[in-house]
């Protein structure tokens, strides 16, 4: 690969982006659940050239012993990126900046999830990125929440994320590598969008105090499209599931009710 | 249903797989929706096994541990079983005589909480050392559907098949099938409803679905003898009474 060079301009004379996207217009994203075989949740997210799978195993018993919490299970967040990812080889050393954005994300992911029901356990997420073309961990965050919700954990509800930068002065969102890397600035966030809390805030660069209270709005916008996105993924993944074709949401609601109904008392299944 | 999404509004009850904030009832996982009185629950589709007294479990001995056993159960949670439980005294001191490392039992559920481990016990009527037949892994979550609605599923298998069962809360299957024919068919059976578990008039269709295959069998055996396979069906329902006055 060519080495790389600063582009003459990120926002061109007619307003647009290098990739030709409008300032407010997210990369094309693609989200699917339930790719892996073996792990109890995983989900896949394709954010422009971004590439990311994550796999969640769990709750499960906690090794080593000691770092057991009575109360509640312990989040392990791990975020790797593959040697291939990037386009310098990247070292297989656990890079200091791993660490910090498995931490990260363990930070924006936990206060959506129901720890406290699974005491003296942990729950597992892998974080892999396969190819990074900025906003890895914005990514990450929307893949490992799907990845959760189809290993059955209980949440209070999906955590959608996104960056919001600056570029040539002009506020942008969802940042690709060269944005990224030549431009004024970078704000993460993630939100919990029944509520609108945020769980995750980074910011990078400077901003004014006017700027980055738009570029947060921004960003609410844009957490509240791909809310939908991971939703319509999820659904998505259990219909799929479904053999026969017509059988809509509706039909097997209410089938459930009455066929599920007793079924979960004890006492009714030995001989 | 997924995470995050309103299910009630006002005087309803939140029950599992829910939660509720400001009055308002949200799904806290991914499943399908029921209300049933005014309790709102979610059934939902994947999930570990958590213990729940009352369970009937199927587990592995992992260690004997002076009067202890350690128990395999699935999901996170180790188990215990006091010998007490488990054994008539006068017992001898070494435990191990009785059921060893590997062994696997059928026990109950009677005792977890937060702060304490699930403990198991084996007395019970069907509570005992798994010696035969096989074990199936399926997923929790799908075992309410696999034993269906006030055990309609699992006895139509059972009784189509003359098979014995045993199916633990915890995702494990026993099966002790009278030839290798009925047992695939048997292992087929709960393999579709784990698939097909979201969907309707399942146990309808598994029916059809081991009917057509106890057809093929009975073809493929029948053209040798006639009389043969009708004397082996005697035997396989008089071993079904057997174990039914068991």
């Amino acid at each position: 690969m060519s080495p790389e060079t600063k582009p003459d301009f990120l926002i061109s004379p007619e307003g647009l982006r290098i990739d030709g996207r409008r300032p407010d217009e997210l990369r094309p994203i693609e989200l699917e659940v339930g790719v892996l075989k073996t792990a109890d949740g995983s989900a896949m997210i394709k954010q422009g050239k971004t590439h990311i799978i994550a796999a969640v195993y769990g709750p499960r018993e906690l090794h080593p012993r000691h770092l057991t919490l009575n109360d509640k299970a312990y989040l392990r967040c791990v975020y790797r990126m593959a040697t291939f990812s990037v386009p310098d080889r990247k070292r297989p050393a656990p890079s200091r900046r791993e660490r910090e954005i498995s931490m990260v994300i363990a930070n924006a992911l936990e206060p959506a999830l129901f720890l406290e029901d699974f005491p003296r356990t942990v729950v597992d997420v892998f974080i892999q990125v396969i190819q990074a073309d900025g906003g890895t961990r914005c990514a990450a965050i929307n893949a490992a929440s799907l990845a959760l919700a189809d290993a059955g954990i209980p949440m209070r509800s999906l955590v959608p994320a996104v960056a919001v930068g600056k570029a040539d002065g002009v506020l942008i969102v969802d940042l690709g590598d060269m944005e990224d890397k030549y431009g004024q600035g970078d704000v993460p966030m993630a939100i919990l969008p029944s509520t609108g809390e945020i769980t995750l805030l980074q910011q990078d660069g400077s901003f004014t105090k006017e700027e980055l209270l738009e570029a947060m709005q921004m960003g609410m916008n844009a957490c509240k499209y791909i809310h939908e996105l991971q939703k319509d993924a999820l659904k998505r993944a259990y219909l799929r599931r479904t053999p026969e074709k017509g059988a809509d949401d509706e039909e097997y609601e209410d089938d459930l009710e009455t066929d599920l109904g007793e079924s979960a008392l004890p006492g009714e299944d030995d001989e | 249903m997924v995470p995050g999404q309103l299910l009630a509004e006002g005087r309803y009850r939140a029950s599992g797989g829910t939660y509720s904030q400001d009055g308002r009832i949200y799904s806290s996982l991914v499943g399908l929706a029921e209300l049933r009185g005014n309790t709102v629950k979610v059934v939902p589709l994947e999930g570990v096994y958590i213990p729940r007294e009352g369970d009937l479990v199927i587990g592995t001995i992992l260690v004997v541990a002076g009067n202890n056993w350690k128990v395999d159960i699935g999901g996170p949670y180790q188990a215990s079983l006091h010998a007490n439980n488990a054994l008539r005294r006068p017992y001898h001191e070494d435990i191990s005589r009785y059921m060893d490392m590997g062994d696997v039992i059928a026990a109950e559920v009677i005792a977890f909480d937060r702060n304490v481990g699930p403990f198991l016990s084996m007395k019970g009527r069907g509570l005992r050392k798994l010696t035969d037949g096989m074990i199936l892994e399926v997923s929790p979550a799908k075992i309410p559907r696999i034993i269906g609605r006030r055990g309609s599923m699992i006895s139509m298998i059972k009784s189509r098949l003359r098979i014995q069962t045993i199916v633990g809360q915890n995702g494990r299957i026993w099966i002790k099938a009278p030839d290798t024919p009925t047992l695939r068919l048997a292992v087929k059976a709960f393999r579709m409803i784990e698939e097909q578990a979201h969907t309707t008039k399942l146990t309808d269709r598994v029916g059809q679905m081991i009917d057509e295959e106890l057809e093929k069998i009975r073809a493929a055996q029948s053209p040798a003898s006639d009389v043969e396979a009708a004397s082996e069906e005697n035997e396989a329902n008089e071993d079904n009474k057997e174990d039914m006055s068991e």
